[in-house]
Formats: structure tokens, C-alpha cells, sequence
């Protein structure tokens, strides 16, 4: 089956010809009219539509944003916070980076639709220390569109008034999880929350209530609040409405972000006919779906079992091309849609040096905070270094997925999940690749090989 | 009395035993109860949760209930309502009593949980429990005999942190024994109010340490090596002198302040290696001041009086009691008496006076108090004082700065040295204090002859006709009423120097050839106290809890108390205005 055409509500401009990141630029193609109609509206309707529109978070978890907002505490008198999330640092996933350097306007809408809709009078946009170019951007477009009253006090002639700030990080992956995101935000060390108590949308920021939603997700409420959310159920599947965008990275002929309605398309088109398929003379041997926190599958395996159709159950037996893209599927046969990083390895990779790199990063970028993640994630990791430095023992792989089980589920945050799958699905997968590393380390570098330091 | 209000009561389920707790208790108080115990390093009882150990999860669950009718789901095989298990394990320090909660410590998942964490915070942890100062002490020790696995399989180089890192003058850091609990900073924020730890760098590599330019030299430093759960904090002052296995506990009073911290005193034959506070929720929670906890040393001091001396020479206790005899025939006597001296020794000191129809004095010292757990008035035992009958005023703040930088007022004798002035006191006699820093001058104390009971040798005793050597209070037992009206005892920690008899023997003697028979061991002594005390009237000395009673503070209500606030204490008007609004 062909793969179906590309379908950009996000991503309708980037890397439009002549397209830039002036609010000038923006106007012309329209912008800021959905605006201008949604604060002529009361903002219930427009939560409404997000309710109905059924939209998930595009951060990572996958969260109903409509559910996320309804749990906002509005009557302790506290003012509401909104964060736009760009600490887009899963490796693996550059989605936020091209909203916010190419069309910074649509973002600043879509948060201030979000904004008027949850009666927010101040929201920051918390964006990654490594991306400077980004945070001037989008000071650069907040300034345009305060000139033009979109942003800041009584805008558009209205009595509502708001204001965006940016503001950047210091580099660190884990602000990218919500409370810790608020932590750096208010001036300390990003280390997530307990929850219970410090749930955001009751005690975020500040102790006020706070909600927090990725840039894409942001755009995504721009494009519900102009077409209705009963609209934006159309695209996409039941369940997984709207479009996704892939940010294909790895061995593949064309690497890049696409974007398509989610659940409308396979790995295997993704992969074969969209990226053009493997390099010349490789094979795929292994694709991580949703960034590389999210389990590895295996080019060859199977996923068998029943799943939900309309109101019926069907039998499904998927090889890793057959897997739609979609929340919902991907976390059925054990993996996440996570933030729409695709790695795909082909054959010439080796998993454990792989998997050496990931527990590097994840090594490197643990809080610090809590024991199982902060021993646990460097522990794995100076496993898989040593292994690859030729000390490889056979009962690695056996240590290592023992490690990896005491961490998820018994950590503060979801990085104890994050920084463990990858080494329980690499060793679950590939175990026999693990296995047989010391053998074939032992195996002599070819004559042209340089020295590795 | 103001009774407080009762707690709403709800009821949990541990390990299938079922306890009423007051509304909110965690899950690692809760278990504590039903003495089912819930390991832990991050948690501690006085300071905020953060639940970061992981060491106390546990499982947890809740009755089940049909979400559309409200009504408990049964589970047929046990003819009880089914309890819905969260697959997650949870923290029980952060899992807050609520009805019908039920909980497992003892499961597979939680045992599972406890020796993964267990082994996580091991395996960086250098394996110096031999030369650790911790050791004995150690929860990671303790716990690891509990969870831990009894071998390693980490094969690995272990993290290399800074080693022996001077904090401040009294707290020395060795990193790489560090959990990471954060109890140290946090407490430096929370309850020193003094925000000078933190964490540097990330992951396994997190360094605790002092803000650059900082020290940690406030004067509750030592806490944070109470609270230390391993041997990351050590205490300058006690690290390498004892096993702490050794040491046999006493329990004491700080006698700073008028505050009364709970202490423990730990000796080993004889000497004294460290004071450490003791849990009371009504005076000091756990804390204590690091100046209380080197007060031992005065036991040990140079200056020591050690024997009874008569015009300057060694003498024996009958025949100085006999000088002092002959001292108090002559008439025109004046008794010093102490805040510092123990309520038993102050009864005593009022039938001394009583029987020679002496004037009293008291000696007031006063300084600034810190707000937490040193008050403003620095003797532990005025109260003491008006409850004994010793004084009925307090006693006037002296106007003469001490000559040291402590900045202690000490005064309260500008009547005293009026009286030798003109020649109408003869002899003074003092109770342990040093009459000099209180503000009579060499000249006045020339004028007079002086019987000196005190510890230590200074201007005084110099000077003194009779000087009877006393003990400190880590040597004898007895009561002091903190600034709360609450009485507390202190016990005896060490023996006394040889041939030292007790204080009580020493004032008993002299009440006697003063004319007033008293007797001089404690329970007796409390017999008598009880009898003509009202205040004191239901105790004995025996039958004094350990946390003190608080007495009725009516009859002194309205007396110029110099102290300000403190922890768990409120000056009276202050808690007037309070009640009044």
C-alpha cells in the first residue's frame, strides 16, 4: 500500500520558500485571525473544542491536553501559569526546533489562545539552554506581536491582557519533565516533584496552578480553535486525532520530519517509501519509535494479539512495518509514540555500542535526586562503556537487565522509566547480540580501522 | 487549661493490623505505632518530605468501590471488601494516612525495592566502615545488614568526590560517603535559617558542599551531623576519639539557656566525649545548640576546684562547714544564690537563708536570644527559683558588659554591694557564683567573708574564706524549670572528682550548722519538697518523665520575663495578644 500524502497543519509553512519569521511574513499568510476570533468567544467554548478535539500532548506522554487543563484548580483565587515546554531534548526529536525558528508567530498564538481559553495572565516559554538562536527568535517575535497587541496588556481592544516571557535553561534534559521544568523555572536545581502533593495543575509554579504543554501541542489548540475540535477529530484515528510529525534521524536514504495524520501511516512506509528506505547495500535491523527513551523493536519480530476496532475486537499480527504510528499501537506492542523520534540502525550497527551511547546520555543527565536513576543510570552505563572498551564479561547482559528492572516504576519522575527501557528492550531484543559481545570484541580491527582514542 | 484539640482519628491497615492515626500521619509514623519498621535515609520527622531515598516505598492500596453505585465491592473469597493494589510502589513518607488505607511492607515487590535501592546507594560507597566514625551509628551499615545483598556485583571503578571537606569549624565532609538525602540542607534552611548547603553537579556525580564564600558555622552546624544518616558528616570536635558502642547515654538538660534542651550525654569511664539533643516535641523538637555541646569540658577544665579550702588551704568538709558555722554566728549574713543551681539545691539554699535569716540574691544573665534554642536569659533555673520560693522577684539585669564577647549581661547584686558598702553584710555566702563578674568590686569583697560553693577557681574563690568544691551538672541529678515552666530532670552522667561530696550534702551540712535539719538525698529530698511546694506537690524526683512537666505558671504570670521567642515558646504577652485577637 502507497504511503499517504503528507498532511502539515503544524509544519504548513517550514521550509516554505520566502517564508519567514517576521510577524510581517505571518500576517500575510493570515495569522493571528484565530486569534482575533477567539477572544471574541468565551473561553469554556474554547476548552470545549479542545475536549472534543481529543487532543494528546505531543511531549512525550501522549496526555489528553483537554483532561490536562480540566484538572486546573480555578477556584483557590491563585493566578493560573502557563509554560510552553521547549526543552525539546529527547535525543532523537527536532519538531519544537523548526516551529521556533521558522513560524515563532503560530507558537505565540497558540499560546495565547491557550492562555485567554484558561484565563492565564502570564506564560513563559521555558526553551533550552543549547538553543540560543530559538530563545532570540522568539523574544524577537514576542516584541512584534506586543507592538502589533497581540501580547500584553488589553490585546486586540479587549479587557484581557497577557503577557509571554522567555525564558532559557541551563541545559538539562530533565527540565524537559514538568516539574522540574518548574523548579529551574522558579531559580532551583531542576529536580522533580513528588506527586502527590505537587501536582502542576493544583501546586505548580509558584505553588499556583500551572499548566504546561509542549510547543507543538500549543500549535495543535491554534489549529482546533480555528477549525473546531469536532473538525480536528476527523484527522488522524479515533483516539489519536490530529497529525504527528516524525523526526526521522539515522540510517535511512532521506532523514528529515514529516508530517502526517497520526495512525495513518506505518513504520514501513515511514521508513521505506517516505525515507526512501535503507542505505545502499544495508538492511534495517532495529528502529526506536518514539525518541530513545522509548523501547527498541527488532526489524523481524512480530507483534501478535487483539485490539480494538470500533466497537470490536480484531486479531493483529504486525511485523515492525506494519505498525501504524500512533499512540495507541505503539504502546500495544510494548513501545511509545513518546515525541515522534524515529532512530532507525541498520545493520552495521552493534547494539551494545549503541546502547553505550544512550546510557551515556542518560548517565550524564539524571537529577541526581533519587537513588534507583541517579546509581542505577550511571551503573548501566559504566557497564556498556566498559564493555566496549574490550572488558566485556558474558554475564553483562544478565547484570545489566538486572540493574535496568530495579529502576522504573520506584523513582520520582518518569526519567527512571526513561533511562532504564532502553537497556531492558536492547537486552530483551537483542540478548544474544550482548551475549556474544566478548567474542567478538576479541575479533581483530580491521587493518584501515583508526585507533579510538 | 486550654485543652488541645483532638486529631480526627482515621483508620489504616499495616500488614493487616488495623490502627487508628491521627488524620495525615505518613506511612513511616503510622507503621511506627504498630512497631512495624519502614527503612529510611531522606525522610526525617522535623523536616519537609522529599522523598528521594526511595528506601521507604511500599506498596499500597485502597477498599474498592463501584465507581457508579458508591458502594464497597466484596471479594467473594474473603467475605471482605476488596482492596485495589497500586501496581506502582509508593513512598511512605510522602503517603499521608487517609480512610481505610491499607498497606504492605513485608511483600515481595517491597523487599525487592529495598535491597535495589539498598544496593544502588552501596555501590559507590567506599567500603571504609573500619576507620568510618559513623560505624555503630550508621544507617546504611544497619540497613545493609537488613536488605543488603552481602555481596557486590559492581565490578566498576567507584566515583571519586572530595574527601575530609572542612564545612565550618565544626563539620568536616567526606563526599563520598554521601547519600544525597539532603537532610543537612535542608535543615540548614528550613530550621537554622541559615541556606548555605546545596548540591553541585548531576546524577551519581552530585557533590553536596558549601556556597562558594559560605561556611557552615552557624551555631546549629552540629545538627546536620546528628541528622547525617551515614558518615558524610562528621563532628570535628568527637570524630576519632570513641566507638560510639562504648558510650553509655545519660539523659541530661542544656543548661545555657533558659530554654532546657533535651540531651544525651555520652561517657565511657568516667569522661565525657559528646552531648547530643534528645527528642521532646514540646521544647526542642531534635535540635540543640553546638554551644551546648561542648559544656562537658568544663569538667575537665584546669581551673577545677578540687578540694576544700579554709583561708586559702587544703581543709576537710567538717571543718570548713565548722569555719562557716562560726561565720554565720557572728550575723549579717547574705546568701548568693543561682539560676544555675538545681531546683533541689535552690530549695536548699532558701532553708540555708531561712535558717539565718539571710537576705537572697539571685544573679541574672542575660543576653540575646537566638530565636531558636537559646534564649535570652542564660541561666537554665530562674524559674526554679520562684517556684522553690528562693526569690519572688526576678532578679535585676546587670548593667555591666561582661568582659568577654559572649555578650551576657551578668548583674543583679547593685544591692548586695550597696549593703557591703555600708557595712551592714558581714559574710556572703555563694552558690557557684562568681560574685567579681557579677560586679562587686575586689574592695567590696575584701570587706566581707565569703563562703564559696563553685566549680570552678576564679576572682571569688580567690578570695573566699571557705571554698567548698561542687559539680558540674554532668556529675549530679536533679531539676531545672525551663523558661515553659516545665520541669526537667538531668541525671548523673559521670562521677565527680575524688572525695567530692554531693552539693546536696555540702548545703544540707550548712543548713544544718545554720540551724535547719534538711536532708540530703534526692528522693528524701523530694519528699520535702513536695510537701511544702504546692507547685511541686503530686512528684517525686523518681516519677518525673523524661519530657518534663509543665507546671502552673499562674502565680508568676505577670513578671518582666526577659525572653523573646523561641522555638515552642511564646513570651506571655505575646500569647496574650494572640488569644485576645
Amino acid at each position: 500500500m502507497p504511503a499517504p500524502a503528507q498532511r502539515r497543519l503544524i509544519f504548513a509553512h517550514i521550509d516554505e520558500p520566502g517564508y519567514t519569521n517576521d510577524l510581517a511574513c505571518y500576517l500575510r499568510h493570515g495569522g493571528y485571525e484565530v486569534l482575533k476570533k477567539a477572544v471574541t468567544r468565551k473561553p469554556e467554548e474554547l476548552i470545549d473544542e479542545v475536549k472534543k478535539s481529543g487532543l494528546r500532548g505531543r511531549g512525550g506522554a501522549g496526555f489528553p491536553c483537554g483532561v490536562k487543563w480540566g484538572l486546573v484548580d480555578r477556584k483557590s483565587g491563585k493566578p493560573i501559569y502557563l509554560i510552553v515546554n521547549a526543552d525539546e531534548s529527547e535525543p532523537g526529536t527536532f519538531k519544537d526546533r523548526y516551529i521556533m525558528h521558522q513560524d515563532p508567530h503560530q507558537l505565540i498564538e497558540g499560546t495565547m489562545i491557550s492562555c485567554f481559553a484558561n484565563n492565564v495572565k502570564q506564560a513563559y516559554i521555558y526553551i533550552r539552554g543549547e538553543m540560543p538562536h530559538g530563545a532570540r527568535i522568539l523574544e524577537k517575535a514576542i516584541a512584534e506581536a506586543r507592538a502589533a497587541n497581540f501580547v500584553g496588556p488589553n490585546i486586540l481592544g479587549t479587557s484581557y491582557s497577557c503577557e509571554i516571557f522567555v525564558h532559557r535553561g541551563a541545559g538539562a534534559y530533565i527540565c524537559g519533565e514538568e516539574t522540574g521544568l518548574i523548579e529551574s523555572l522558579e531559580g532551583k536545581r531542576a529536580n522533580p516533584r513528588i506527586k502527590p502533593p505537587y501536582f502542576p495543575a493544583v501546586l505548580g509554579l509558584y505553588q499556583c496552578p500551572t499548566i504546561v504543554n509542549n510547543v507543538e501541542t500549543l500549535c495543535h489548540v491554534k489549529y482546533i480553535a480555528e477549525h473546531g475540535g469536532e473538525a480536528y477529530t476527523k484527522i488522524g484515528t479515533p483516539g489519536n486525532t490530529g497529525t504527528r510529525i516524525f523526526c526521522v534521524s539515522g540510517h535511512v536514504q532521506r532523514p528529515g520530519y514529516y508530517e502526517f495524520e497520526a495512525g495513518r501511516i506505518t513504520l514501513g512506509q515511514l521508513l521505506n517509501e517516505v525515507c526512501g528506505g535503507p542505505l545502499p547495500g544495508r538492511t534495517f535491523k532495529a528502529v526506536i519509535p518514539g525518541g530513545s527513551s522509548a523501547k527498541i523493536m527488532r526489524f523481524g519480530e512480530r507483534y501478535k494479539g487483539k485490539r480494538k476496532v470500533g466497537a470490536e475486537m480484531v486479531d493483529y499480527d504486525w511485523g515492525v512495518e506494519d505498525v501504524p504510528m500512533d499512540f495507541d499501537s505503539l504502546a500495544m506492542i510494548g513501545t511509545m509514540g513518546g515525541s515522534g523520534g524515529v532512530i532507525v540502525m541498520d545493520d552495521s550497527v552493534n547494539m551494545v555500542e549503541a546502547l553505550a551511547n544512550i546510557n551515556a546520555f542518560y548517565s550524564h543527565e539524571s537529577c541526581g535526586q533519587c537513588t534507583p536513576c541517579r546509581e542505577g543510570a550511571l551503573w548501566m552505563k559504566k557497564i556498556t562503556t566498559r564493555m566496549v572498551h574490550g572488558h566485556a564479561r558474558p554475564e553483562d547482559a544478565a547484570l545489566l537487565k538486572s540493574v535496568a528492572d530495579q529502576i522504573p516504576g520506584r523513582t520520582i519522575c518518569a526519567f527512571g522509566e526513561a533511562c532504564s527501557w532502553p537497556t531492558q528492550s536492547f537486552i530483551a531484543k537483542f540478548g544474544d547480540e550482548f551475549k556474544q559481545y566478548p567474542e567478538a570484541k576479541k575479533t581483530a580491527k580491521p587493518a584501515d580501522a583508526p585507533a579510538l582514542i | 487549661m486550654i485543652a488541645p484539640p483532638k486529631p480526627e482519628l482515621v483508620t489504616v491497615n499495616i500488614d493487616g493490623r488495623e490502627i487508628a492515626v491521627p488524620k495525615g500521619t505518613n506511612v513511616i509514623e503510622a507503621a511506627r505505632l504498630v512497631g512495624v519498621d519502614v527503612p529510611h535515609y531522606c525522610y526525617h520527622p522535623k523536616l519537609t518530605v522529599v522523598g528521594n531515598c526511595r528506601m521507604c516505598l511500599i506498596e499500597m492500596g485502597m477498599p474498592a468501590v463501584d465507581p457508579a453505585t458508591k458502594t464497597p465491592i466484596i471479594d467473594p473469597a474473603t467475605g471482605k471488601q476488596k482492596i485495589n493494589w497500586i501496581p506502582r510502589p509508593q513512598i511512605g513518607c510522602g503517603t499521608n494516612a487517609s480512610p481505610g488505607l491499607h498497606i504492605r511492607t513485608t511483600s515481595p515487590l517491597v523487599k525487592d525495592c529495598r535491597e535495589g535501592v539498598m544496593e544502588f546507594l552501596l555501590i559507590n560507597h567506599p567500603l571504609d566502615c573500619p576507620i568510618c566514625d559513623q560505624a555503630g551509628e550508621c544507617k546504611l551499615q544497619e540497613q545493609a545488614t537488613g536488605y543488603g545483598r552481602g555481596y557486590s556485583r559492581f565490578v566498576e571503578q567507584k566515583n571519586v568526590k572530595p574527601k575530609r571537606t572542612l564545612l565550618g569549624p565544626r563539620v568536616m565532609l567526606d563526599d563520598e560517603r554521601c547519600v544525597l538525602c539532603s537532610r543537612c540542607i535542608r535543615f540548614s534552611k528550613e530550621i537554622a535559617h541559615d541556606d548555605v548547603l546545596g548540591f553541585i553537579d548531576r546524577g551519581s556525580h552530585s557533590t553536596l558542599t558549601c556556597y562558594p564564600g559560605k561556611k557552615l558555622e552557624n551555631n546549629y552546624s552540629l545538627n546536620t551531623v546528628d541528622i547525617c544518616p551515614v558518615g558524610a558528616l562528621t563532628s570535628t570536635d568527637f570524630r576519632f576519639k570513641m566507638r560510639v558502642w562504648f558510650l553509655k547515654q545519660t539523659n541530661s538538660i542544656d543548661a545555657e539557656s533558659s530554654v532546657g534542651a533535651n540531651t544525651v550525654v555520652w561517657s565511657r569511664e568516667g569522661a565525657i566525649y559528646r552531648i547530643t539533643p534528645r527528642r521532646n516535641d514540646d521544647v526542642n523538637d531534635t535540635w540543640m545548640a553546638d554551644t551546648g555541646r561542648v559544656l562537658y569540658k568544663q569538667v575537665r577544665a584546669d581551673n577545677r576546684l578540687a578540694a576544700v579550702k579554709v583561708g586559702g588551704n587544703d581543709s576537710g568538709l567538717d571543718i570548713a562547714v565548722n569555719t562557716a558555722a562560726e561565720l554565720f554566728k557572728a550575723g549579717g549574713v547574705v546568701v548568693v544564690g543561682s539560676g544555675r543551681s538545681s531546683v533541689e539545691e535552690q530549695f536548699l539554699t532558701k532553708k540555708l537563708a531561712a535558717a539565718l535569716k539571710a537576705s537572697t540574691h539571685l544573679v541574672s544573665r542575660v543576653g540575646e536570644g537566638d530565636k531558636l534554642l537559646v534564649s535570652a536569659d542564660r541561666n537554665p533555673n530562674v524559674r526554679g527559683a520562684l517556684v522553690t520560693g528562693l526569690i519572688a522577684a526576678l532578679p535585676a539585669a546587670g548593667d555591666v558588659a561582661a568582659p568577654s564577647a559572649s555578650a551576657i549581661r551578668i548583674g543583679g547584686l547593685a544591692a548586695l554591694a550597696a549593703d557591703i558598702d555600708s557595712g551592714k553584710v558581714k559574710t556572703v555566702v555563694s552558690i557557684g557564683e562568681d560574685l567579681a563578674e557579677a560586679g562587686l568590686t575586689a574592695a567590696q569583697l575584701a570587706k566581707v567573708a565569703i563562703v564559696y560553693l563553685g566549680t570552678h577557681a576564679n576572682a571569688t574563690s580567690a578570695a573566699a574564706r571557705v571554698v567548698f568544691p561542687t559539680l558540674t551538672i554532668f556529675e549530679k541529678s536533679g531539676t531545672f524549670v525551663n523558661q515553659q515552666f516545665r520541669i526537667q530532670k538531668f541525671l548523673k552522667a559521670v562521677p565527680g572528682p575524688t572525695g567530692l561530696p554531693d552539693d546536696l550534702v555540702v548545703l544540707a551540712k550548712l543548713a544544718s550548722a545554720a540551724g535547719s535539719s534538711v536532708p540530703s538525698e534526692i528522693n528524701a529530698l523530694w519528699k520535702l519538697i513536695a510537701a511544702e511546694i504546692p507547685a511541686l506537690g503530686t512528684m517525686t524526683f523518681a516519677n518525673l518523665p523524661e519530657t518534663g512537666l509543665l507546671l502552673d505558671a499562674t502565680p508568676w504570670s505577670g513578671l518582666p520575663f526577659v525572653e523573646g521567642e523561641t522555638l515552642h515558646y511564646k513570651p506571655a504577652k505575646a500569647a496574650q495578644l494572640v488569644v485576645g485577637s
